[in-house]
């Protein structure tokens, strides 16, 4: 069968919308399980990626506890230290629970944040939180696995010449890392820590 | 705590030392609430958040920010979208109007520090000062907090 341009262009316009529909399933779809039922989770987090310590990390090694995730870039002065403060900020709220929860923020920057690069970031802010980060291409994978996005801007003012715009949710996951929920950016530290402690 | 220094045309006139009679606008705008993190080493930028009221009766413009902290400070405003995809672009000129305050706050604008000259230490702190379009300046003492500050209080 032989598409004409037309019908091309309307088949690509069919996916487009299809993957509208699915993405924007995946971002309403949690908002309304708000009792953490027996629903299965509109997805769930996989990835394996290098630690800031360089040992290869997969979600496996969380089972079991709550995984906060966040991603950004270490030279990102401004979201995302605020959201790492928000975070220790919420593990120290957590005190005796906190070994419960697994902080990740997770590099969509990997050009320069090699493993050494979190090293001397992420864990400042509080030592639990862990430093995930890779290749371009196991990073690419990630904003398939997460409904995320992420883009690289020049900037010829920013350093080297380029800023990374990206999501700045924080998801949260159950310890059978199914999404449980997403925070928008701006959520206090105060308000993560309430809505947490409901669910644990 | 603090301080203004006004200058009415150009900087030159202030490296010269001569302060010049205040031009209505910049001189009333006030400085307020600054802070900072602490950074780690000089290699990222670091940023630093206040608020500018403007207290007078015309509309004041700021233009651009100075310290010798970062050889490359420059206003930038993070902006997220309905998706919640956050970025960052210089600012440009902000105009505040009378009466208004403009907040340099985390998750929108900000003074962007790029190229630190020396490390943001918690406990100390760095001069920071701003220009308007009529000529004039206002430096503020920004001190550097914790890097899990979250606020000028903590």
């Amino acid at each position: 069968m032989q598409l004409t341009a037309i019908q091309k262009f309307l088949w690509v316009l069919v996916g487009i919308a299809g993957l509208t529909f699915v993405w924007g399933l995946l971002w309403m779809g949690p908002r309304s399980d708000q009792s953490g039922s027996s629903q299965d989770p509109a997805f769930s987090a996989a990835f394996e990626l290098t630690d800031h310590q360089g040992q290869i990390r997969s979600e496996e090694d969380f089972a079991g506890r709550w995984m906060l995730i966040f991603f950004g870039f270490a030279n990102c002065p401004d979201v995302c230290p605020t959201t790492l403060a928000e975070v220790a900020a919420v593990m120290d709220g957590l005190d005796g629970d906190a070994d419960k929860v697994q902080p990740i923020f997770i590099s969509i920057d990997p050009e320069r944040d090699t493993p050494q690069a979190l090293a001397e970031f992420v864990p400042l802010f509080d030592e639990r939180i862990i430093g995930l980060t890779g290749t371009p291409e196991q990073i690419a994978a990630t904003s398939d696995t997460f409904p995320i996005y992420f883009e690289r801007i020049d900037d010829a003012s920013a350093p080297d010449g380029y800023t990374m715009g990206h999501s700045s949710h924080l998801f949260l996951f159950d310890g059978q890392a199914g999404f449980v929920d997403s925070w928008p950016y701006g959520t206090t530290a105060e308000e993560i820590l309430t809505d947490l402690r409901k669910r644990m | 705590m603090t301080k203004v220094y006004l200058s009415a045309v150009t900087a030159l006139m202030l490296a010269a030392g001569s302060g010049a009679p205040a031009v209505a606008g910049s001189k009333d705008v006030v400085v307020e609430g600054a802070w900072s993190r602490a950074s780690i080493g000089t290699n990222r930028p670091g940023a630093a958040y206040m608020t500018v009221r403007n207290a007078g009766d015309e509309a004041v413009t700021l233009t651009g920010i100075e310290t010798d902290l970062a050889m490359r400070p420059e206003v930038h405003r993070t902006s997220t979208s309905d998706q919640g995809v956050s970025s960052m672009a210089p600012a440009g000129d902000i105009r505040i109007a009378p009466g208004e305050t403009v907040a340099l706050e985390p998750g929108g604008l900000h003074a962007m520090l790029m190229m630190l000259q020396r490390p943001m230490v918690e406990g100390e702190a760095f001069e920071l000062t701003l220009s308007f379009s009529d000529g004039g300046e206002v430096s503020v003492e920004v001190p550097v907090l914790g890097m899990t500050a979250r606020g000028p209080k903590d």
